[in-house]
């Protein structure tokens, strides 16, 4: 099946068979922050978005992203090593097996919500597991990024 | 303490930034991109013999390579289990075998140019199947007639008290002191059974592997493990080749907390490239990860505990069987743990008696998972002191007050070693004040149906394994005077190739920066049993000093040549070699590039370590839960923990692990369980059948340290990896008693338990 999508910004056109798994096409193009922890959608290693909205990529086919656009850590690099830095400060990156998706999911939150609590942040991240850090660490790198997105944008 | 530059220090992991940025940095993103992609077939008995088996229909499948069965591999039998050698775990397994011993043992190998192939051949593929009567049932295995390994060429290398024939993967007796006696003159002793579950290490990163041949025509293998050394030694025995022919190399792994201590599947990729030479990889589904892996033993814990009337403590005993399926890797030295570790918190009793026995069945082969067998006897030890503590009517922390091991005793249960360093008396009280004990135990209930309370848990761990576990590191030092810092102990993700850098700047008094280090190749890395067993910063990191030290003095020697001053009379301050008796220095850059021209005294040095003790961390764990009086559902609120790990060498990475083992903790108290069907089916297959905690299970988590000083140690360090996932089970469990009263004493501490109890209780 023929298939016109943006990767990234890059338009991409391409034959693949009408079963091919998004995670699966999108490692193909070298999207190789794109990880698969499980089968059954439950673990959100696999996030991405697609026209901007987080989505799990082993779940949702790759045909019902044609003429649309996706967005991968790759495409992301400078935010990635903005809040990253936030993650790592805090040790809390650890094995970063699951990290691209989590920040994949963080970025989308700090875009979609305005002052999110402790509880909201929570709410938003509840898909993505992490077996190393055991939450906290993350959740206090989130909370640091979040007032330091603030304190940017109020210093504008 | 002494103000160290970098030890001590949160630094950034050196790997930080790749991770946080998505880099291709693991192994099936490094896999070449021509790689035949493996699956096995798999048993879907748990006990049968292959009768007849045809691959004739599946081998056109087009783009398959090749299918091996049994009749393929060579019969020499092998220990998956990552141990030095000679291993304590027996040599029970072949690649692929005819007798199938549980559901998901493979049964045949196939290798295709598409995963869609390799599964298009894997359904073509016709067995026969004589099924077997399976024996689930691990408090019956011991003696029975159904025999897990009948095989003539089952091997036990070390006097474990193994025998195949009754089913038996390791027994033990150890004692000390007169056991009847001491328990004579308690006025009252608890005896109860404890059940805890085979759990999943879960890591996000699924077993992986890939294999290719060099230019040499070695066999090549990189894989996401903890044991790079050992997976060459395993990989060469199962194939029947000289050690020589293999090389494995770690990429960064995605977690392993013990899974990844075993060679899972190494050998099935090795093989394939062995046989084709072409390259290789196979990459388990998170099916397989969860029902043909290496989890946790389920044990039965009986204890009998006894104590005077002023709730001090004489006498513990405990009994313990294992369930090390239906393969015994780690089998035979799990079990230790499980008396060695948890009677040890207990040392000033008179006497003790620990006797284990580890048996076979046919449900997928327990392994490693961090705490190696410790939370067992944790979950159980602890649990029986609360109920001890409310039998007296004492307080729990204060019966633990009384009776704790403290600096300077003997742990008879120990080993016989000495706690040199121990402040587990200070951490039961910091915790006490972090959870607020005083005010909030033992519970309070809060007039909206639910009941709040508090429970508290003490555990300790080893930091290696004494007279056994050996590291060693290379140092070198480079053009313009950077370090390259050769590591042969696998980072998993816990960062230790940061903490060895750490100390090996602080010892040549240099920034962090200054120290490139390299992971693991087995043909250029020095010499490490592992990262396992927590012995990465106490054995490595010691090391790391040694080979300081001795690099320190060529550095010295070389800078003195080169002022033509005697070497007794220069000093190095990691900048510059400087004469002590004299204005005069040569700074580290220019001894590093004249060393690199005309010179006979290579800048290297390499030191390895081993230890004859494994000085334990202590730590205290106090939870507030959250009791729902009509549901039984337990909220974790506030999980406190003071840890003793010795020094602490990064305070970031430190407390990241025991917040990230408290959170597998709280899992393994609340809701991980393996289950199988009355025929032997694996039915936590899924993420969906296996709950591990969300961020929304966790509560809240604190952490402190109580450091001690471990003479033994690199800085004082002790271990840290593992301990941290000790305390939950029973804190919870005892947290549970206080709000309702309920004593549960089989994990996972659920909902239906609870309310099961406190009906029964009406
Ligand atoms: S891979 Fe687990 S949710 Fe997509
Ligand atoms: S950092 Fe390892 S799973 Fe999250």
């Amino acid at each position: 099946m023929e298939i016109k999508l943006w990767i990234n910004g890059k338009k991409i056109t391409d034959n693949v068979e009408p079963d091919m798994p998004m995670l699966e096409f999108l490692r193909d193009k070298g999207c190789y922050s794109v990880k698969r922890g499980c089968e059954t959608s439950g673990c959100g290693l696999c996030t991405v978005w697609l026209d901007g909205k987080p989505i799990l990529s082993c779940t949702v086919p790759l045909m019902r992203a044609n003429g649309r656009h996706i967005t991968t850590l790759e495409g992301l690099q400078e935010e990635a090593a903005e809040f990253g830095a936030f993650l790592a400060d805090e040790g809390a990156e650890q094995c970063g097996f699951c990290n691209p998706g989590f920040i994949m999911n963080v970025l989308a939150m700090a875009r979609e919500l305005d002052a999110p609590s402790e509880e909201d942040i929570k709410e938003y991240l509840s898909g993505n597991l992490c077996r190393c850090t055991g939450y906290m660490g993350q959740l206090r790198a989130v909370k640091k990024y979040i007032e330091h997105k603030k304190g940017a944008r109020s210093d504008d | 303490m002494t103000d160290y530059k970098s030890v001590s220090k949160p630094v950034r992991k050196k790997d930080a930034m790749a991770l946080v940025t998505g880099k291709p940095v693991y192994c099936d993103d490094l896999a070449p991109k021509d790689c035949l992609v493996i699956k096995l077939l798999r048993s879907p008995y748990a006990h049968a013999l292959i009768e007849d088996i045809n691959t004739s229909a599946a081998e056109k499948v087009s783009g398959i390579e090749a299918i091996y069965t049994y009749k393929d591999v060579p019969n020499n039998r092998f220990t998956t289990a990552g141990q030095t050698y000679p291993e304590a775990s027996p040599y029970d397994r072949l690649i692929l075998e005819k007798r199938l011993r549980y559901v998901g043992d493979p049964v045949a190998i196939v290798a295709g140019e598409s995963e869609k192939a390799a599964e298009k051949a894997l359904k073509l593929i016709k067995v026969k199947y004589k099924v077997l009567e399976p024996l689930l049932d691990f408090r019956k295995a011991k003696d029975n007639s159904i025999i897990v390994h009948p095989e003539d060429n089952w091997k036990a290398l070390c006097p474990v008290g193994a025998d195949n024939k009754r089913n038996l993967c390791a027994h033990e007796v150890s004692e000390n002191g007169d056991l009847e006696k001491a328990f004579s003159e308690c006025d009252a002793i608890v005896e109860e059974t404890y059940h805890t579950k085979a759990n999943q290490q879960a890591m996000m990163e699924t077993f992986r592997a890939y294999a290719s041949k060099d230019v040499y025509n070695r066999l090549t293998i990189v894989s996401a493990t903890q044991i790079t050394f050992h997976v060459r030694r395993i990989v060469a025995t199962a194939l029947g080749i000289p050690k020589a022919d293999v090389r494995v190399i770690k990429p960064r792994i995605g977690g392993g907390f013990g899974a990844k201590q075993t060679a899972v599947m190494e050998v099935y990729p090795a093989f394939v490239t062995y046989k084709t030479g072409k390259n290789s990889k196979l990459v388990f589904t998170r099916e397989e990860t969860q029902t043909a892996s290496s989890p946790r033993h389920e044990m039965e814990v009986k204890v009998r505990i006894g104590a005077t009337k002023d709730g001090i403590i004489k006498a513990l005993d405990m009994y313990s069987i294992s369930n090390t399926g239906a393969y015994g890797e780690h089998g035979p030295t799990t079990a230790g743990l499980t008396g060695h570790k948890a009677l040890a918190l207990y040392s000033r009793a008179e006497a003790y008696r620990f006797v284990y026995d580890v048996v076979y069945t046919n449900i997928m082969a327990a392994g490693a998972y961090r705490g190696y067998g410790a939370p067992q006897g944790i979950f159980a030890v602890e649990s029986a002191v609360d109920e001890l503590a409310h039998k007296l009517n004492m307080d729990p922390a204060k019966i633990r007050e009384i009776n704790i091991t403290k600096e300077g005793d003997i742990m008879p249960a120990y080993y016989n070693e000495p706690a040199n360093s121990c402040a587990l008396d200070r951490c039961l009280e910091k915790v006490k004040d972090m959870i607020d004990w005083d005010s909030k135990y033992p519970a309070r209930d809060m007039g909206n149906g639910k009941i709040r309370s508090v429970g508290m848990a003490l555990a300790l761990q080893g930091s290696c394994i004494s007279n056994l576990d050996v590291g060693s590191v290379a140092l070198k030092v480079n053009d313009d005077g950077f370090y390259s810092l050769m590591i042969g102990a696998s980072d998993m993700g816990t960062g230790c190739d940061t903490i060895l850098a750490q100390m090996a700047a602080d010892c040549m008094c240099c920034d962090v920066d200054n120290i490139v280090v390299q992971g693991v190749d087995t043909d250029s890395s020095p010499y490490d049993s592992g990262s396992y067993a927590s012995s990465t910063t106490y054995i490595t990191g010691m090391a790391v000093v040694k080979t300081c030290a001795s690099l320190t003095e060529k550095i010295k020697k070389y800078g003195a040549l080169l002022m033509g001053c005697d070497e007794k009379d220069v000093d190095f301050n990691g900048k510059e070699v400087y004469r002590i008796s004299a204005d005069e220095k040569i700074s580290l850059k220019d001894i590093a590039n004249s060393s690199m021209c005309n010179n006979s005294n290579a800048l290297y040095a390499s030191e390895g370590h081993a230890s004859p003790v494994s000085p334990p961390p202590f730590m205290a764990g106090a939870v507030e839960i959250e009791v729902d009086k009509e549901t039984g559902k337990v909220d974790i609120i506030d999980y406190k923990a003071a840890v003793d790990c010795g020094t602490v060498i990064n305070p970031n990475l430190a407390r990241v692990q025991t917040e990230g083992g408290i959170a597998q903790g709280i899992g393994m108290a609340l809701y991980e369980d393996i289950s199988y069907n009355e025929k032997g089916v694996c039915r936590s297959n899924s993420f969906m059948q296996y709950r591990i905690p969300t961020r929304q299970d966790v509560g809240r988590t604190e952490v402190d340290f109580e450091p001690s000083y471990e003479p033994t140690g690199p800085f004082g360090a002790k271990s840290i990896g593992e301990i941290v996932i000790n305390t939950p089970p029973p804190a919870i469990a005892n947290a549970v008693y206080n709000a309702t009263g309920v004593r549960i004493r089989e994990l996972p501490i659920t909902p239906e338990k609870i309310y099961k109890g406190m009906k029964d209780e009406d």
